[in-house]
């Protein structure tokens, strides 16, 4: 059977169907999780896809964090499901205290909407167990908020655990440290600003994106086979 | 139970980038106001909430603040009841 990957859909969010269409399409099967329901359906792994939960009213994620979905995500995660939060969804994960940090207004007061080029700094998440440690990936960028920002004990910690997971070649919003996109202390919860699936077919002008979708789909399916 | 009304500024924490009062800042000259500087843009947040007395309001706001209302890793807040 393939990978079941929960695709959880806020309102407001606008980037599920690209995420179930890219996973299908590599051979997983994406099923939506509606924010209201408390359950996260005993899917193998989680996308929180991009958009503008809530309205992103009050701070990007702010609201959604306390969506009943949100506990069964939680649950999910420590019990070491993978979890990946993408653009919208890596701000919810930070405000949801799923990962550190939070993520500011980009620097320059510009919307970003580009291709930018990432380098991959660990293959140990689930979203870089299939790339190469130094690949560089075309994918792009759609965001406001994107501009990475921790106190000072966290980005120690999380260069020392090696969990900045992507960085930017050229940063293009002012994030500390290049960081694009960081994982959990246990490397199953990836946060990224970067957009993967609109990078996983040649028709949409990248297909870099695919290496990461298939980790986690490998990840999910070896989480699948473990008792959670 | 009195209700208190709870006055909530939101700002950004010293570091952290504030671009639309940077903006605002760089339009004001065009005005004519070229004495302008350090414009911050944050968010005020009113409420009314029943509470004993204005200490346990403020204790209960504070908490709304920390939970909601501000997120303490680039956000600072004051709270004002009357």
């Amino acid at each position: 059977m393939s990978a079941r990957i929960g695709v959880v859909l806020f309102p407001g969010t606008n980037c599920e169907l690209d995420v179930e269409h890219a996973v299908n399409e590599l051979g997983g099967t994406a099923e939506l999780l509606w924010h209201g329901d408390d359950t996260t359906k005993g899917v193998d792994a989680i996308v929180i896809p991009g958009g503008f939960a809530h309205g992103d009213y009050l701070r990007t994620g702010a609201i959604a964090r306390f969506s009943p979905v949100m506990g069964a995500v939680g649950e999910h995660a420590r019990a070491g499901g993978p979890v990946v939060g993408i653009c919208n969804g890596f701000q919810v994960l930070c405000e949801a205290h799923l990962l550190p940090g939070a993520l500011q207004k980009n620097a320059g007061l510009k919307f970003l909407c580009e291709m930018v080029t990432l380098r991959v700094e660990t293959a140990s998440t689930v979203l870089t167990n299939q790339a190469r440690v130094g690949a560089m990936l075309r994918i792009p960028i759609n965001h406001f908020e994107g501009n990475y920002v921790c106190d000072e004990r966290t980005l120690a910690e999380l260069r020392a655990e090696e969990r900045v997971v992507v960085r930017y070649v050229d940063n293009p919003n002012g994030s500390l440290d290049d960081i694009a996109g960081i994982c959990s202390a246990q490397r199953n919860v990836v946060g990224l600003m970067p957009h993967p699936e609109r990078a996983s077919d040649p028709l949409l002008g990248s297909s870099d994106g695919i290496v990461l979708l298939k980790s986690l789909l490998a990840a999910a399916a070896s989480s699948a086979t473990m008792p959670v | 139970m009195p209700a208190f009304t709870a006055h909530v500024e939101v700002t950004h924490l010293p570091g952290i980038a504030d671009p639309a009062g940077a903006t605002v800042e760089r339009a004001l000259p065009a005005l004519g106001y070229t004495n302008v500087a350090q414009v911050h843009i944050g968010k005020t947040i009113r409420l009314v909430v029943d509470a004993p007395d204005a200490e346990s309001a403020r204790a209960q706001v504070n908490e709304m603040c920390e939970r909601l209302l501000a997120n303490p890793v680039i956000e600072a807040y004051e709270v004002v009841i009357s």
